[in-house]
């Protein structure tokens, strides 16, 4: 029986590994299957997402509008290229960039519940991207996200001080995150009440996440962040698999611990900005796509970071589609649906996690 | 049935109870006719008084009546009603952050308005009023659940989290609504934020009756919450009917925050601070408490009001903001030092 058993463990190895003489990659079995099956899901909601619409393009036609073919309407190029690709490609990103910026969030604070939205990250970001709608409108887009990211980090700098008392605990920082976020709405709020009626409509529609009017330029602006910061934060997957056991374990592992969580907050704090100057305040992504990731490849960060991108990514299209589709021609912001979807989850989580 | 704790010095704490109560009193009159005199259109107390004793039909008296009289009325009431509500909260559930704003009841109440004024158009103030019942009703249902669900039944923590999560739901659907029909939004998005303006005297006295039932269900209730604050086992042992306080104390919270947010908008942060500001001077006996709490939410409000009006001067903020200003940081503070 033991010797059975030994064997099996045998056969199915969990770990795929990659060595070279300077690197190496221990993946989960399961993570190339997944990753694959995730691309294939994007695949197809992208190429659905493109074709609905005022106009309904079938998923052929959409296919050769891609590939730069002839298409039978000859428009369908055109609004292929021009409108609805950039929208999906943005939404792409969004997910993406939240997803990761979650995923390491929960690993560095060891902290289930811990997501960009809650902490008071999405909320700090959002308060400076409204201020500079209302207040410069003229400011160029690409220094967008700037500001968006360093709004994100000094909320996030004011919740984890405030949450400091002799020590951090998981629950103390999610309730401070709670208050400081509350403050920080508010603030919004009161922007948004006093700004025109036009920009107000479009801000609202914004701080609960959407990605309405999304063009190649937001696409444009969004793509060096995840650029950098996505294969930075896989880079990173190592020594975030040495925190998440504890300071003292990373630090017998030979990790530099405080350095190495500084750098892994502010790619999470980079992501989430500038994923929120472009597509708002999207609830949840964060919360749900690394739970989901770790449910299917496990929790070491290598395959759970790629995994978690791909799962937020192929949300947001989904929500985006979603969102279009049920009160057509009227559109809801992807954000309703991605909070329809979150706040069960975090209630499950809530009750998984504290309350055994 | 349950005495309240007897010791040798009643009567001096008695009386320096009395003292409290007519000094708020005595403040809150005070507010009532600051915020009756402070305007964009100058008036002094002379006018005011004659508004409202001796009309003569001039523009000043006019504006105090239409204009201010239904808002220095509206903001004390309001923040009376949520006062005693978080209050009430707080002692039936033993948590230090109840409020109706944070637990998601206001938000109830207010996507139940938004609903019925994007499908109804404008209904009338009754029944704003009993949708926004029933939106209060339904949340504050809907976070005990969820707040208890698990083995470990309720937790202050859990019902906080589920109130977080229910409103940032709650409000996702609201703002989807105001979404889909862009008619809506001018009219209410200032009433979103928590505005105690541009309401008039009628609506105030469609609503009045409920909020008074409302406060006299809680201040009959004072000596039984007392006791269940001290433990549901406690209250047991002192011969409570714990299910009929439970319930009698659900129905005034619905009545008093669902009508203050029919009033006023979803106001948070003012059930959650009053009830500990007045605690420093009362105690715990909830005897005291729910009065104090009822005088000092209405002085708070009445202030922040004022405040909302004069800061940014000839602009005016929602009140909502005010107080989530004033109130988010004592949250902060609440979960720094009562939660490990």
């Amino acid at each position: 029986m033991m010797k059975l058993k030994a064997t099996k463990v045998a056969m199915t190895k969990p770990w795929l590994v990659w060595r070279s003489r300077r690197f190496s990659i221990r993946l989960d079995r399961r993570v190339p299957g997944v990753m694959l099956v995730l691309a294939l899901m994007i695949l197809v909601v992208l190429i659905v997402s493109i074709g609905y619409g005022n106009y309904f393009l079938p998923p052929m036609e959409v296919v050769r509008a891609l590939l730069g073919q002839k298409t039978a309407n000859p428009d369908a190029s055109l609004l292929v290229m021009t409108l609805r690709l950039p929208r999906a490609i943005a939404a792409l990103e969004v997910g993406m960039g939240l997803a990761v910026a979650g995923a390491i969030l929960q690993g560095v604070t060891r902290n289930p519940l811990a997501a960009p939205e809650i902490v008071g990250v999405q909320a700090g970001a959002g308060l400076v991207t409204v201020a500079i709608l209302v207040l410069l409108p003229a400011l160029p887009l690409v220094l967008l996200p700037v500001a968006a990211f360093v709004g994100g980090l000094l909320t996030a700098l004011l919740v984890y001080l405030l949450a400091w008392n002799r020590g951090s605990t998981p629950l103390r920082l999610v309730l401070v995150g709670i208050g400081v976020a509350a403050i920080v709405t508010a603030l919004t709020t009161l922007l948004i009440t006093f700004g025109e009626i036009r920009e107000v409509s479009q801000a609202l529609v914004w701080l609960i996440g959407s990605v309405y009017g999304c063009g190649w330029e937001q696409v444009a602006t969004l793509f060096p962040w995840l650029l950098i910061f996505l294969p930075l934060a896989w880079g990173l997957a190592r020594e975030l698999n040495a925190l998440t056991l504890g300071d003292d374990i990373a630090r017998g592992l030979g990790s530099r611990v405080e350095w190495q969580r500084g750098l892994l907050l502010l790619t999470s704090v980079a992501l989430t900005g500038a994923s929120v100057a472009i597509a708002g305040s999207l609830g949840f992504i964060g919360l749900m796509a690394p739970h989901l990731a770790r449910q299917m490849v496990g929790s070491s960060h290598a395959g759970l970071i790629p995994t978690a991108a791909l799962i937020g990514g192929l949300i947001v299209v989904a929500a985006d589609l979603v969102g279009r589709s049920v009160f057509a021609p009227i559109e809801l912001p992807c954000g309703v649906i991605t909070a329809v979807l979150g706040a069960p989850y975090f209630l499950y989580l809530l009750l998984q996690h504290y309350d055994r | 049935m349950v005495d309240p704790p007897t010791s040798s010095n009643e009567s001096p704490r008695l009386r320096s109870r009395m003292i409290g109560l007519a000094i708020g009193v005595l403040l809150l009159i005070g507010c009532f006719l600051v915020n009756l005199v402070a305007g964009a259109a100058r008036t002094d107390f002379n006018t005011v008084w004659n508004a409202l004793f001796a009309f003569n039909d001039s523009t000043e008296q006019v504006i105090i009546r239409t204009a201010r009289l239904p808002r220095a009325l509206i903001a004390p009431t309001v923040g009376a009603a949520l006062a005693v509500a978080g209050a009430l909260m707080q002692g039936l559930t033993r948590n230090p952050l109840a409020d109706s704003g944070l637990l998601g009841i206001n938000a109830g109440a207010a996507l139940a308005v938004v609903a019925t004024t994007v499908w109804l158009g404008n209904a009338s103030m009754q029944l704003y009023t009993w949708v926004a019942f029933a939106g209060a009703a339904i949340a504050a249902g809907a976070v005990y659940f969820l707040g208890s669900l698990g083995r470990r039944g309720m937790t202050p923590l859990k019902l906080v989290l589920a109130g977080a999560v229910l409103s940032y739901l709650l409000a996702a659907f609201t703002i989807g609504l105001l979404i889909l029909s862009e008619r809506t939004l001018e009219e209410i998005r200032f009433w979103l934020a928590g505005s105690v303006a541009g309401r008039s005297l009628e609506a105030f006295w469609q609503v009045f009756p409920y909020l008074i039932a409302g406060f006299a269900i809680a201040f009959s209730l004072g000596r039984q919450i007392t006791a269940l604050s001290l433990g549901e086992d406690v209250a047991r042992g002192l011969g409570l009917r714990i299910g009929w306080v439970k319930a009698m104390s659900a129905i005034a919270v619905v009545l008093l925050a669902g009508g203050a947010v029919s009033l006023a908008g979803p106001i948070a942060f003012v059930g959650l601070v009053v009830p500990h500001l007045v605690r420093f001077w009362v105690g715990v006996d909830y005897q005291w408490l729910l009065p104090y709490a009822a005088i000092w939410g209405a002085i708070l409000l009445s202030l922040a009001d004022l405040a909302a009006r004069w800061l940014l001067q000839p602009q005016e903020l929602p009140v909502g903001v005010m107080t989530t200003l004033l109130g988010g940081p004592f949250f902060i503070y609440l979960a720094r030092s009562r939660v490990k």
